[in-house]
């Protein structure tokens, strides 16, 4: 076991771990976080995709002793402490950028660090800025409206 | 018959943005993986490296000195108590059907088959302890070519199941002649022989993987009186009767749970082992218990879809008059006869026909066992597969008599004055308007002047060709009338049930027997019941999946929720109606008669006088004041059973940009007008519509499950088995032609697979389109960069994939840091 | 999902970590940003008894200008390498293929040095490294030593990093003024490279002076197209010039055959990419 001490959506949580676990179990099992969820084992899928120091890193694919002393931001961060929704997440309902939603924190994790770093994308710059997280419902199409909603380069979704 | 969408009457028809989103977008979910129980105890299956192989020793005794283990089991220590995974239905009566064991203890029959269970205190110890169970094989062959293995039984080739003596499960046939609903096949094609056009192709249906996002996930909490099962599962009812059914635990016994699910697209329609464990293991020792898969063998051991080869004959007179169709399939079953197994090429088998007028029609198909993962319903489920291959006939024939793909579909499509119109199938199509949806179609796409572009890269010798493919479609959806499931042998009924309860509070709750998994139920149910009830949409709460609340339902699969389950919702709700009215003609001191309803309210005709339904349902409630011999409860429910299938219909047109150099094919626009009769909410017809296209598009371009030689899934993870992401899609233009149906009160037709059956041939004929001028006549789904290379330069359909995975993996790496 | 247990040590200095290494020899891993590693671990294809991270090495990060070269810490994520303004003054083509490489998690955690000694040949660093002949720092017990980027690669998975060392630096000879493109080929955006061309030029007036390719899954390890390179020196960057010495690109390679193509389709492949890629670096693609 080894002991690791990190802030987690803005609460310092410290654990004794197996340093086998990732960052993802951690999240979910310790500290019952199960916003973010595990959509596969090859990294490929991007739903378990927190921020850690400030960047989206996919948490399956980060060991929790390799975050000790980080800062980690999930799904369950993101809103206000009052409740408000993060411009994204009001994005991805307006777009209706979701469905079964199992892909979502994920796919808003990932656009709220897009957006910090291109705050203005084009829609080439948006697709390949998710090529990193697997959506099988919404085609991407609404996504990427969320993402565009969100920058405010278009109005909401259009059926 | 087809109508201008009427003025939006409160409530249907507007783009409410969804009440499932709130919980979905800030991680506050219940997916079956999220719920722990105090003294959980977690589960790792030990699977078959196998496709066939007697299992001739286990040795589990390193595996339950594991720290923290509590039990290991082969099948043989379970025994009965696994009960058996069922088929419903058995195609033909004399169905070749192996047993299915959840764990066999003897023989496995596909790699990925669970061995033994590992029962531990984590996940993390049942995995460890699994590493060291011993199985010893003995292989033996195996059944891996669909097309060998159809003829096994006649040369001693390899079987899946040797006691069986053949791998041929099921022969499956529908004759117009025959069936008295159309002209002689045979005949038609001697004719067209002699004096006409007959195409005779053969088409590869690929073997493909559901692979929803939610990994499949069970919980079993045998402690108090019901034993509950929690799953990410579409059919939370069927899955109750089917363990009830073959484990003999009273299914009143029973409470199975869907929780939030993470899609399904017909993936999690099964009764899978991995429950069938779960449950057995829980009763066994007394305590909840949890088992998730991982992607890779969600990957290997769920179920996948179509594998199929199809040997397609098509007759028509000189000018492109179609004649007759015959079909002759074989399709791969896989281990087992699934849930629906034999009868997803049998649902293809109405479909063929489409949206045409053909005289005749046959249509036969062989289904097979081999020793691969079973395969069941994908998004579409026989009718994907129909679509692609008559859409593709039709532009051999096109491109035969020279013409235009659409002219020559139009020649012999029904025209919209016909409808209804019964079909050379059997099928009496109520309505549509294919004249309607083609024209908007072309006009979004700007049909000319891509024709204009693809002529002018033509005649420039362009490396970058531009191929239009053109797909219109109809499906039989909205399952099904239960006479006619009857009819066909199927186990069970078509009906839905639904049920309205006002709350004292003016509140309202409905419960349906359909199982969301990301369609919106809880917001399109809430619409339908807002604007009939005349409640806020905001008053009304959708509760399903769960046996004990939705007692009553036979689950969402097969584009059936709203056409099937809005219905039964819609009589509930009139029922409420009818029975609040003795109620308010009593408490308004009026005649019955002379009470409408209206915007929630009851009303006095020529008065000022009325009152709420909400009203009525807290003085119901109070029950203090009842007209004589009136229950206290204006609560009702209605069960549905349709009178007809539905069937949704629409013209797709697909761009793609093929770099001949490469054989790289892009999306470059993509067009499609669906008629699904009218629309609850758009946004969520959209979001299925634009869903589904990616889904069909990805059969075409991207997605193969390949086996290799020893049986072995090659596209085992998600590195290999190739699902799109956005940097690889386009944005898609859709619009909606409206033709009501006229077998629900709603006019609604489902939409849940019609962007999936559609989009595949699209595609396809829009790579083929690109390559003509190449003497190019087919590419093998999917259109790999390889394969259009290959067409291109040597002909044929581009060959097979070569059945390797890169080893990116490799555990053999040196100095990796 | 759930890796077999290890224990875990992170060494704040190259030092500690070498000592670590040294003691736990063949039992351990190094894990640097562990993009690679963790998935292996995963799927239990591996199961080392010691994990070395070296994620608390501060002194094997960050990218620094040498004189002649630019040093990048072998512990640099790709996306800090990408975003230098060295790297895109000094090696374009590094920051080319990083915009390809994987996807934005990945990059933000994977690290310069943690892909190359992962030695995959589909990886897409090596083709750049290699292409503009970088300098591959390793230390051990006995000190540092250089390798040349020549020798670094051996095989599939296989560095000539020995056993009881860390690579700590890659130093990428400058190449200001440079032109560069990396031409990946893919069916799915987050492949890994079916093949990928990797080529810097530089152009005098209109004529390739000089042109630097590497290839990508080409072979068992990262390849210089060198019968192209040569081809090309003083070819005119035109389509035809370009194409003649493309023509060579494949020679001397010995490509995979596999779910996403044969390997006479991935040698044409590398003929048409060179193209593009040399067109593209020449500014005329």
């Amino acid at each position: 076991m080894t002991r690791i001490n990190l802030t987690v959506d803005g609460q310092s949580v410290a654990d004794d771990v197996e340093p086998r676990m990732l960052l993802v179990q951690y999240l979910r099992e310790k500290l019952g976080k199960t916003g973010t969820v595990i959509g596969c084992d090859t990294s490929n899928c991007g739903a378990c995709t927190v921020h850690l120091n400030g960047r989206s890193v996919k948490s399956c694919n980060v060991l929790a002793v390799q975050a000790d002393g980080g800062e980690v931001t999930t799904i369950e961060g993101l809103a206000g402490e009052d409740g408000a929704l993060h411009p994204v997440q009001e994005a991805f309902r307006e777009c209706h950028g979701l469905q079964c939603g199992f892909c979502t924190p994920g796919m808003i994790m990932q656009t709220v660090d897009l957006l910090a770093e291109n705050p203005s994308p084009s829609e080439e710059a948006i697709r390949l800025g998710l090529e990193g997280n697997l959506c099988r419902c919404t085609g991407y199409h609404n996504i990427v409206r969320a993402v565009q909603h969100a920058a405010g380069t278009t109005e909401g979704a259009s059926a | 018959m087809t109508a201008t969408q009427e003025p939006t009457q409160g409530e249907i028809g507007r783009d409410r943005r969804r009440k499932e989103d709130q919980r979905l977008i800030t991680g506050r979910t219940r997916w079956t993986d999220n719920i722990t129980l105090p003294g959980m105890l977690h589960l790792a299956m030990v699977r078959s490296p196998f496709p066939h192989a007697r299992i001739t020793g286990i040795d589990t005794s390193a595996a339950k000195a594991g720290t923290n283990v509590v039990a290991v089991y082969t099948g043989a220590d379970l025994g009965e108590s696994q009960g058996a995974c069922i088929n419903a239905w058995p195609v033909v009566p004399d169905q070749v059907t192996p047993a299915h064991l959840p764990m066999p203890s003897d023989r496995v029959a596909f790699a990925g088959e669970t061995v033994a269970v590992v029962v531990a205190r984590s996940a993390a110890e049942a995995r460890d302890a699994a590493e060291l169970v011993e199985v010893d094989y003995e292989e033996l062959p195996a059944a891996l070519d669909l097309k060998e293995s159809a003829e096994a039984h006649t040369n001693g080739g390899a079987l899946a199941h040797p006691d069986l003596g053949t791998n041929v499960s099921a022969v499956w046939r529908f004759d117009s002649a025959e069936a008295g609903t159309g002209g002689d096949v045979e005949q038609a094609i001697a004719e067209a022989r002699q004096d006409g056009i007959v195409i005779e192709r053969e088409y590869r249906q690929q073997r493909l993987i559901p692979a929803f996002m939610e990994p499949r996930s069970v919980v079993v909490d045998p402690t108090g009186e019901q034993i509950t099962m929690w799953s990410a599962t579409q059919v939370p009812h069927i899955l109750r009767f089917a363990l009830a059914a073959t484990t003999g635990v009273p299914e009143s016994k029973i409470r199975v749970i869907a929780p939030d699910v993470g899609g399904g697209f017909g993936g999690k329609l099964q009764q899978t082992p991995e429950e069938m464990i779960a449950f057995a293991v829980a009763r066994k020792l007394g305590k909840p218990v949890k088992f998730t898969e991982t992607r890779s063998e969600s990957l290997l051991t769920a179920h996948h879809g179509r594998d199929q080869w199809q040997r397609l004959t098509l007759a028509a007179t000189k000018d492109g008059h179609v004649t007759g169709l015959k079909v002759d399939l074989l399709a791969d079953l896989g281990a087992y006869v699934a849930i629906v197994g034999g009868g997803v090429p049998v649902l293809g088998a109405f479909m063929f026909n489409a949206i045409y007028k053909f005289p005749a029609y046959q249509f036969q198909t062989t289904n097979v066992l081999t020793n691969k993962t079973w395969t069941d319903a994908y998004r579409g489920a026989g009718r994907p597969e129909a679509t692609f291959a008559i859409e593709r006939l039709m532009d051999e024939l096109a491109n035969e008599l020279g013409k235009d793909p659409l002219e020559v579909r139009e020649m012999n499509w029904i025209k919209h004055e016909e409808f209804p119109f019964t079909t050379v199938a059997g099928l009496e199509y109520d309505s549509g308007n294919y004249e309607a949806a083609t024209a908007r179609a072309k006009e979004m796409f700007g049909y000319d002047a891509l024709r204009a572009e693809q002529a002018e890269r033509r005649s420039r010798g362009d490396k970058v060709q531009l191929g239009i493919g053109v797909s219109t479609f109809t499906e039989m959806c909205g399952l099904a009338p239960s006479r006619v499931l009857g009819s066909l042998n199927y186990g069970a009924g078509g009906w839905e049930h639904a049920e309205v309860r006002m709350l004292p509070t003016g509140k309202v709750e409905v419960v349906t027997g359909a199982s969301a998994h990301g369609q919106g139920h809880e917001t399109a149910f809430s619409q339908i019941v807002a604007d009939r009830l005349g409640v806020p949409f905001e008053d009304v709460e959708v509760l399903h999946g769960d046996t004990q609340i939705s007692h009553k339902g036979l689950d969402t699969y097969g584009s059936r929720s709203l056409v099937v389950g809005g219905e039964a919702l819609v009589r509930a709700v009139d029922k409420v109606i009818e029975k609040a009215k003795p109620v308010a003609a009593h408490l308004l001191e009026a005649s019955a008669d002379d009470l409408e309803f209206s915007g929630g309210r009851f009303s006095v005709r020529g008065t000022d006088q009325g009152m709420a339904i909400t009203e009525i349902a807290t003085a119901v409630f109070a029950a203090h004041n009842l007209p004589d011999g009136v229950e206290a409860s204006i609560d009702s429910e209605a069960t549905y059973d349709p009178v007809n299938f539905n069937y949704p219909h629409g013209t797709h047109l697909c761009a793609v940009e093929v770099d001949t150099e490469t054989g790289q094919v892009r999306m470059r626009k993509y067009a499609c007008c669906d008629d699904i009769g009218n629309v609850i909410n758009p946004l969520i017809v959209s979001g299925q519509v634009h869903g589904g296209l990616v889904q069909g598009i990805a059969q075409a371009l991207w997605e193969e499950a390949v086996y290799d030689e020893n049986g072995t899934l090659v596209t085992g993870s998600f590195v290999d088995y190739l699902l799109p992401t956005a940097a690889d899609t386009i944005s898609f233009d859709l619009d909606h032609t409206t033709s009501p149906a006229t077998t629900n009160s709603l006019g609604t037709k489902g939409v849940g697979e019609a962007g999936t059956i559609a989009s595949t041939p699209a595609v396809v004929n829009a790579v083929v389109d690109a390559l003509r001028p190449y003497g190019v006549h087919d590419v093998a789904m999917p259109c790999t960069p390889e394969r259009v290379w290959r067409a291109i330069n040597t002909g044929g359909s581009g060959g097979e994939t070569t059945e390797a995975a890169a080893p990116h993996f490799d555990e053999s790496e040196g100095a990796a840091q | 999902m759930i890796p077999a247990a290890f224990e875990y040590v992170a060494p704040t200095s190259v030092e500690e970590a070498l000592a670590a290494l040294a003691e736990h020899g063949d039992d351990a891993k190094v894990i640097a940003g562990g993009q690679s590693l963790l998935p292996v671990l995963r799927m239990r294809l591996n199961a080392p008894e010691w994990v070395i991270d070296l994620g608390r090495i501060d002194s094997l990060r960050g990218v620094r200008d040498g004189g002649d070269h630019l040093a990048i810490g072998a512990m640099t994520t790709h996306h800090d390498v990408g975003e230098d303004p060295l790297i895109h003054e000094h090696a374009l083509l590094i920051s080319k293929a990083i915009t390809h490489l994987a996807d934005a998690q990945v990059r933000h955690r994977g690290t310069f040095g943690g892909a190359l000694a992962h030695a995959d040949p589909a990886g897409d660093l090596g083709a750049p490294a290699l292409a503009l002949g970088s300098t591959f720092v390793v230390q051990g017990p006995g000190g540092t030593r250089e390798i040349p980027a020549d020798d670094f690669f051996v095989d599939l998975f296989e560095t000539s990093i020995s056993e009881d060392e860390i690579l700590t630096e890659v130093r990428v000879p400058k190449h200001g003024g440079w032109g560069a493109a990396y031409e990946k080929f893919v069916r799915i955006a987050h492949q890994w490279p079916i093949v990928a061309v990797a080529a810097a030029v530089r152009m005098e007036g209109d004529t390739i002076a000089e042109a630097r390719i590497g290839l990508t899954n080409m072979g068992s390890t990262p390849l210089r197209a060198r019968a192209a390179e040569q081809a090309l020196a003083g070819q005119p960057a035109t389509e035809e010039g370009v194409a003649a010495g493309a023509a060579a690109a494949a020679e001397g390679t010995n490509p995979p055959s596999d779910l996403n193509g044969d390997a006479d389709y991935r040698r044409h492949l590398a003929t048409v990419l060179t193209r593009r890629a040399v067109l593209a670096a020449a500014g005329r693609g």
